[in-house]
């Protein structure tokens, strides 16, 4: 009995098996992606943003039973920052010091390996840290630390195409997933610590070559050049370090970017700073500038906007909502760039409230001092670039918060090229005041936070919902958590050994479902007995 | 003065906290390698004594430094005092650039090139934050003001010091040990640690990865049974509590199980005033801990 049954779904389960494995990843299924819940074929799970994930095998009444399915150790240190891929049964990721791999997503076992071989003199600011592939055809593309972006065939890890973007000895890297829109391969560039000029870049996926870039900071004779001093734009910074979204209904990107250079002191670059600190909206085929807001004029706290925008519709309303490491939550409309709503979610010193205009209004007593000055947030922000997620289910947008204010000095750098240029220090204001982190879910309809889980540390992990009623999240200490995702109460965890910096994901193979994760050097996987 | 002393003791060893934690702050067991590489003798730096190679080399000192050395250079609760003449990792030119250039291996000073220190610093510009150390040290290497000989006698007699902290393998467990105090706290910063002990909590254990470390901080539980324990958290996450109680008991919890769990940021370590302890009595304390963290 027991053997007359297996056989027929060996024998359908080898079928789908091998004919996705040859199914190639068009255009139309990373549009129609919420229709194969099984794959997670971008960086944020959808184009909207939402690191959602509509499978429901591990829901709220069997999360206390999940349990490790396989580990995959990269054995390099620094952070392991990727959100993997899965298509059709495979994984593919990167990791520390510009790998990227191909795993049975079944057993973790590796088919492919790739090691970029980097020059020694990159210019990471933060880690040599990469946060993804994205995936077209027989292809899956990378940004690299030495500003190269790379095709490398799906199948074998091979390289088929190997684009220099721009001098890396200058400042410039690659860290985030690119995104693939139609047949273009998108990315932002890295290096805000270095004084370059940001920019976000399109490569054709075939061939690799460049089929447009649009500048974060506006040259002479475009509009918002005149937000910059002097000459202080070529140096500008702006970087564009986090994955965007895509709307098809207006064709339209949007695309968040970083502080303004140097990132700590607006001496010498009197202005708005435009586009630093911004949401732009950008025509996906030629990349145009369609709107902006920028949601921290003149920063001179390095608070970057590189945190994932989220696309959300409420009733009739079609909107985006971006947690910003300045602390407010902004809820904008998605057809103009007007700003909906405006309200901390977090600690939030730096200013009293927002304009008409939505922009909050700064005090003048944030400004950063020779001596220093305390501000909350601190410079690592209300949140940061790890993912928040949008739960359709709950109606609630959740977000890993972080409550540490800093001291912010000042002091003058002069600009060299190629090298660090931020002109400042920072420093936990740790006198008495503890810093704590903590997961939060807010309503986007008003703004209010609905639930908090107070984590005893700031935590650097991002956040996924998924159609079981369920939130993933991880904590500095090493755990990984499910929460109901309606309460806010934690159903399970287990202990990684080594803090989490990656946003977790969610697939299925054979019908399993599985949440996965990075912490310390290793990939985590989880399921059902 | 001696018997206020006393009473605050004797007080103390009977209220639920326990005993008396001297919670310096900022020590870690860092800065204990010896190195070894052999650097010629002209590696010297190309600016000294020039004021404005300093003035630049004190703003890289903020960028990149100051995180844990202080904006000034006098150390905080991460890093040690620049501004000693005497250095743990060598005092001359081509020591200091070594130190900053590569890292001490084993502690939390980070190699100054890039990936290391900040976003990087060049050769030219490692030289300049040595100038500016230079322009700030103090001009006579630092002698211990006080007797070292009697800040023995107080820390593990009166002062009860001993009672909660280890040096050299000898006092209690519950606060630091504070063998390398005295090598990576400044004076200043030991005196304070001392008057007003939960100003900076001390730091504790510190995890591969994680971006802060535990601190000394107060906790008190009352477990299923409802006995009530009040210690230090050795280490603590979302679900489960690693303590310490003033007996040097160690608790392992799980925190749902617990019937109340509360911390503090007040140390279980009293402020000692001057009237606990005179300032020729912390002086000869701090002269003490230097002695020994300098050896």
């Amino acid at each position: 009995m027991k053997k007359l049954f297996c056989l027929p779904v060996i024998l359908l389960t080898a079928g789908v098996f091998a004919g996705n494995v040859n199914g190639q990843v068009t255009f139309q299924r990373l549009l129609d992606s919420s229709k194969e819940p099984q794959n997670w074929l971008t960086y944020s799970g959808d184009y909207a943003g939402r690191r959602f994930s509509t499978l429901d095998q591990i829901n709220k009444a069997n999360a206390h039973a999940l349990a490790p399915k396989w580990v995959y150790q990269t054995m390099a240190t620094d952070r392991f920052e990727t959100t993997p891929l899965v298509v059709d049964g495979i994984l593919y990721g990167t990791g520390q010091d510009d790998r990227a791999f191909a795993l049975d997503a079944r057993t973790g076992r590796p088919i492919w390996q790739y090691q970029r071989q980097l020059p020694s003199d990159i210019r990471p600011c933060c880690g040599r840290v990469n946060r993804g592939v994205a995936i077209l055809g027989d292809k899956v593309y990378m940004g690299t630390l030495d500003a190269h972006v790379i095709a490398l065939d799906a199948k074998t890890g091979s390289v088929v195409w190997d684009v220099a973007a721009v001098d890396y000895r200058k400042g410039y890297s690659f860290t985030p997933a690119p995104l693939v829109v139609k047949n273009l391969v998108i990315i932002g560039v890295s290096g805000g610590e270095y004084g370059i000029r940001g920019f976000v870049d399109a490569y054709d996926a075939d061939t690799g070559a460049r089929k447009w870039r649009f500048y974060t900071v506006p040259g002479p004779g475009e509009p918002g050049h005149e937000s910059w001093e002097g000459d202080s734009w070529k140096i500008g910074g702006a970087p564009a370090w986090i994955t965007g979204v895509y709307d098809p209904v207006y064709n339209q990107l949007f695309w968040t970017t970083g502080n303004p250079s140097p990132s700590n002191r607006g001496e010498g670059r009197a202005g708005d700073n435009l586009y630093s600190n911004s949401l732009l909206a950008l025509d996906a085929d030629t990349g145009k500038l369609k709107w902006h807001f920028q949601f921290t004029k003149h920063d001179e706290h390095d608070w970057d906007a590189t945190e994932v925008p989220v696309m959300i519709d409420l009733g009739e309303k079609h909107l985006i909502a971006h947690a910003n490491r300045n602390g407010f939550f902004y809820v904008l409309d998605r057809a103009t760039g007007k700003v909906v709503s405006a309200n901390p979610y977090g600690k939030v010193t730096w200013s009293k409230g927002a304009d008409a205009e939505g922009h909050p209004v700064a005090e003048k007593s944030s400004t950063p001092t020779f001596e220093g000055t305390r501000v909350c947030p601190g410079a690592a922000g209300t949140t940061n670039w790890m993912s928040p997620t949008y739960d359709p289910q709950t109606k609630l947008f959740y977000v890993t918060a972080r409550e540490q204010c800093d001291i912010f000095s000042t002091a003058p750098q002069p600009y060299e090229e190629g090298h660090a240029y931020y002109g400042s220090a920072y420093f936990p204001n740790d006198e008495t005041e503890p810093y704590w982190g903590a997961l939060r879910a807010i309503d986007p309809s008003d703004g209010k936070i609905k639930w908090e889980f107070k984590h005893p540390s700031p935590t650097w992990s991002g956040v996924l919902s998924t159609a079981g009623g369920l939130v993933f999240s991880g904590d500095a200490e090493g755990n990984f958590i499910a929460f109901d995702a309606a309460s806010g109460k934690p159903l399970w965890h287990f202990q990684m050994g080594a803090a989490v910096y990656a946003g977790p994901m969610a697939f299925a193979v054979d019908g399993k479902e599985y949440v996965a994760i990075a912490a310390g050097s290793a990939l985590f996987t989880f399921g059902l007995p | 003065m001696f018997n206020t002393k006393e009473y605050r003791l004797r007080r103390v060893s009977f209220s639920p906290k326990g005993r008396i934690v001297l919670a310096l702050a900022g020590v870690s067991l860092v800065g204990l390698l010896t190195m070894t590489m052999v650097v010629g003798a002209d590696d010297k730096n190309p600016f000294a004594g020039d004021a404005k190679a300093a003035k630049l080399g004190e703003f890289q000192f903020r960028i990149n430094c100051a995180f844990c050395h202080g904006l000034s250079g006098r150390g905080g609760g991460r890093g040690p005092d620049l501004t000693r003449a005497r250095k743990r990792h060598g005092n001359a030119d081509a020591d200091l650039f070594r130190t900053i250039s590569q890292g001490v291996p084993g502690t939390a000073m980070p190699a100054g090139t890039n990936g290391g220190i900040g976003v990087g610093m060049t050769d030219e510009e490692i030289w300049q934050v040595i100038t500016y150390l230079r322009s700030v040290q103090v001009k006579a290497p630092e002698k211990p003001v006080g007797d070292a000989a009697h800040g023995k006698e107080l820390f593990y007699g009166s002062a009860r010091c001993g009672t909660c902290h280890m040096v050299e393998g000898k006092g209690g467990r519950l606060g630091p040990d504070l063998t390398v105090a005295g090598s990576v706290r400044s004076a200043d910063s030991l005196v304070e640690s001392v008057r007003n002990p939960s100003r900076r909590l001390a730091q504790g254990i510190k995890e591969a990865a994680k971006e802060f470390p535990q601190e000394y901080e107060t906790v008190t539980v009352t477990t299923p049974d409802g006995k009530k324990i009040t210690g230090v958290t050795m280490n603590e996450d979302n679900f489960s509590l690693q303590m310490m109680d003033a007996d040097e008991k160690i608790h392992l919890f799980e925190k749902d199980k617990l019937k109340s769990f509360e911390k503090s940021r007040e140390s279980l370590m009293p402020p000692y005033d001057a009237k606990m302890l005179s300032d020729k009595d912390l002086n000869d304390l701090v002269a003490y801990l230097l002695s020994v963290g300098t050896k």
